[in-house]
């Protein structure tokens, strides 16, 4: 993985930009962090979150002129949370703020904050708790005398008061009746300037006189503030509040001011640039996405009292009206993702780190091979980031440093195996030709599901195309893609190709998705259609559907890897629609989900890919319709009624009934359908194989197995040499045998009784690891 | 370590013996660890439970490959 493609990544992620009422607010209170808190009645942790980032937050949770307010997203379902009235709530429960703790400062410098406003009152604290030497002159006889213009309900005296024993504990030298002059009479800027590292100027709104002159002032005569650095023309005075931004007095601006201004400050001391990553410096918006729709209106709570605001109760009850504001539209539409508990941002970075680690465990292994690769998180991202695209990258990684562990994907890369194998390939013209028209390429899962629907299927193409219909039974290779076998993948391509050409370079038409996506994806060159676009052209077989029990309403499930294929999903409709069929759609084609196959994630989770299924099977209580077979297995596996679309077509008694075959099964029946074709359409003669081993399974030991990923080939090779050898234990007490074997990678145990000639087998289980008895 | 007889219902088929408890070898991607574990004292058949296969053995199988 490419590190800057990584941090591109990330940044796409936007679950970890802030919500809209802390974005929104100039000096960025965790809102939504205090109101969750407060939902679960924990005021004391609220409080906490606040006091953080308020100097003052008695004076301000009554007096702030609550900006966050405006832009609370509950504003678009029922009304915006009382932030304002949240805070008030919380702070007079009266917790201790943070004692003032200054501190340990090697470089201490001489600060003069002129003006015992809040920027004024902000500046010198943030500077004290720094560590630096502030004094404070106050033309007043007393700080804060703005607020004292507030009526006394609002801000009762004692609120200040409680605020202001902060500042008494603090070492700031207040120096109270000390007005800035420009006559020798009191403090005057340039002897400030002269005895002070650095100056904060917090005088009000009013232009100071005389100060023309010594700094450089706006058209209105007040002093000229950077809104970034709060500097003025002097590099060593700095100047906020409502000096700065003028009348209309917002007391959490001025907070504001006195905070960035002691920012500024002791950058200058340090030397640093003044300007430099001050980005989210005040009021932003976000880029945080909140799908506001999925919640049911809600107004606020009133109070009961109007003048005293929330009770205790009260503050509960709308703080649990707060959503609280997150992106996860990726995290809520899929299982895996949700399985691990946290989003793409972080999974991505741990991905990162997984394959960068030079020591130690690969702890993401199998949350990377975890990922269906279905795509619906980029579908539903408001930035389009797919994990998918991650997940295979760093599978590629993995198997290029050969750290992709081996039991993942070996089972998959097998059954890959087999279909590649001559036990079920088959590349040929229709009989009587030497051409193709078309060629037909039904899937190795659909000849694992449905056989015979494959040769009826088959049949009926060779009888409505003109020209001749080739067969081709193989695999597209879609395991060894998902497994980021990129060697696999091209020899099954190439495989594919040498016979596609043989038969001249026909029209490809897949009945599975998977092969679709394949070929669309990697073998530009093949003209391709789907099989159910085709069958719509030339129409379904006449009297099909006789006695085919399938109710009359059907949910459709697209599969995922048709995601984009708008054609094909329409022309299932429609021929649904033509067999009297009416559908109920799901989340809709474009928002599918995957059925728990994509990515071999069944293989390498078995509890996740669950999990999918599950989710997806619990949506509708119709019987499902898919035109994937793999789809139509996995649902059945976990109990769902489903029909594959050619179920429709060729029907039989309640096929939505129908069990998934398993995984012995899938391979017995492409091999069968081969040797089936072979006989009847071409006319060879093709003997079914005899068996040596009879087995006698129980579908409990079968279900067993099948979790296990032991067909039951496994078993019969390892009774075979159980048998051949002599090699076995025997359990005096039940009479059972336990035979062994080891025939590559993988050792076997099976425990079984001979019963009139049938091998009955009671357990099945394997291990990777080998032991032998030390020489 | 003597071997002692252990799982005294297991027999091994061939050699007609109990199985006995002993050091066996166990190796996986490359790595090798001795374990002790029932097996044949003539022919060597070692035996591994289920329960051991799917315990503490898959543990150790996952742990290497994640290694």
């Amino acid at each position: 993985m490419d590190g800057q493609q990584v941090r591109d990544w990330e940044a796409r992620c936007i679950e970890e930009q802030p919500p809209a009422c802390n974005a929104t607010c100039p000096v960025h209170v965790d809102a939504r962090g205090m109101i969750e808190h407060m939902a679960k009645g924990d005021f004391e942790a609220a409080f906490a979150l606040f006091a953080r980032v308020i100097p003052f937050p008695a004076i301000i949770s009554r007096i702030c002129d609550h900006p966050c307010e405006s832009a609370c997203r509950r504003n678009d379902a029922g009304g915006a949370i009382r932030i304002h009235e949240l805070e008030k709530v919380c702070v007079s429960c009266g917790y201790e703020a943070l004692p003032f703790k200054p501190q340990r400062s090697r470089d201490k410098k001489k600060i003069a904050i002129v003006g015992a406003g809040l920027s004024g009152l902000t500046a010198a604290m943030d500077l004290a708790l720094k560590g630096h030497e502030v004094t404070l002159y106050e033309a007043q006889a007393w700080v804060l005398d703005r607020l004292t213009r507030y009526d006394r309900i609002v801000l009762p005296e004692s609120v200040i008061a409680a605020d202001l024993a902060r500042l008494d504990a603090s070492s700031i030298d207040l120096r109270l009746g000390a007005p800035l002059t420009n006559n020798g009479s009191g403090p005057e800027l340039s002897d400030l300037i002269d005895n002070y590292d650095a100056i904060f100027l917090g005088i009000g709104p009013e232009p100071l006189p005389g100060i023309d002159g010594q700094l450089a002032t706006t058209a209105d005569g007040r002093i000229a503030i950077d809104a970034l650095t709060f500097a003025t023309s002097h590099p060593k005075v700095f100047a906020g509040g409502s000096q700065r931004y003028g009348a209309g007095y917002s007391p959490i601006t001025s907070v504001h001011d006195g905070r960035y201004a002691a920012q500024s400050i002791d950058r200058l001391f340090q030397g640093a640039s003044l300007t430099a990553s001050r980005e989210n410096q005040g009021s932003q918006t976000t880029r945080l996405y909140v799908n506001t729709a999925r919640h049911a209106p809600a107004p606020p709570v009133m109070p009961r009292d109007p003048v005293r605001g929330y009770a205790h109760d009260e503050g509960i009850a709308e703080a649990q009206r707060c959503f609280p504001c997150h992106c996860l539209e990726c995290v809520k539409v899929c299982p895996y993702l949700e399985h691990y508990g946290s989003y793409p941002k972080r999974y991505i970075r741990e991905i990162y780190n997984n394959e960068t680690i030079v020591m130690g465990q690969r702890k993401s292994n199998r949350m990377i091979d975890s990922c269906t690769l279905c795509g619906l998180c980029a579908e539903v991202c408001p930035e389009d980031l797919g994990m998918g695209e991650v997940c295979l990258s760093a599978r590629q990684g993995m198997v290029e440093k050969g750290r992709m562990p081996v039991s993942h994907h070996d089972f998959a890369l097998r059954d890959l195996a087999f279909s590649r194998s001559a036990a079920f390939t088959l590349a040929r013209h229709q009989p009587g030709f030497h051409g193709s028209a078309l060629l037909f390429f039904p899937g190795c899962q659909l000849s694992a599901s449905s056989p015979d629907h494959v040769a009826r299927i088959y049949d009926h193409l060779c009888e409505r195309v003109d020209g001749g219909v080739g067969l081709m039974l193989g695999c597209c290779g879609a395991p060894a893609h998902w497994a980021a076998r990129d060697d696999l993948f091209g020899q099954t391509r190439d495989e594919f190709r040498a016979e596609w050409e043989r038969l001249g370079r026909p029209p490809v038409v897949t009945a599975c998705s998977s092969c679709y996506r394949m070929f669309a994806d990697h073998q530009p060159e093949v003209k391709i259609e789907s099989l159910w676009s085709l069958l719509e052209r030339v129409g379904l077989p006449g009297n099909a559907n006789e006695g085919a029990s399938v109710p009359t309403t059907l949910a459709i499930h697209d599969p995922c890897t048709t995601r984009h294929e708008t054609d094909i999903q329409q022309s299932v409709r429609r021929l649904a629609a033509s067999r009297g069929i009416t559908l109920n759609e799901l989340d809709g084609a474009g928002n599918t989900t995957c059925c728990g196959f994509g990515g071999l994630v069944q293989f390498a989770n078995r509890e996740v890919a669950d999990k999918i299924v599950d989710r997806r099977i619990g949506q509708d209580d119709a019987d499902y319709l898919t035109y994937c077979a793999m789809c139509r297995d996995n649902f059945a596996r976990r109990g769902k009624r489903a029909v594959h679309f050619l179920d429709l077509v060729f029907g039989g008694e309640d096929p939505a009934a129908r069990r998934d075959p398993g995984f012995s099964a899938r391979q017995e029946n492409r091999g069968r359908l081969k040797r089936s074709l072979l006989r009847d359409v071409w006319g060879e003669k093709v003997n079914e194989p005899t068996q040596d081993i009879e087995l006698t399974v129980s579908a409990e030991v079968q279900a067993d197995l099948e979790k296990k990923l032991i067909l039951e080939d496994d078993i019969r090779q390892t009774l075979r040499h159980a048998e051949s050898t002599g090699e076995k234990l025997v359990d005096a007490a039940s009479g059972r045998f336990v035979a062994c074997h080891r025939p590559v990678a993988i050792t076997y145990w099976v425990e079984y009784t001979i019963e009139d000639g049938r091998y009955v087998v009671h357990r099945a289980y394997s291990h990777r690891m080998e032991v032998r008895r030390a020489s | 370590m003597t071997d002692k007889a252990v799982e005294p219902q297991l027999m091994c088929a061939k050699c007609n013996k109990p199985l006995v408890l002993g050091k066996v070898k166990a190796s996986y991607l490359g790595n090798s660890f001795d374990v002790d574990l029932p097996h044949c004292p003539d022919c060597g058949f070692v035996y591994v439970s289920e329960a051991l296969a799917s315990g503490k053995m898959l543990q150790v199988e996952q742990a290497l490959e994640d290694k």
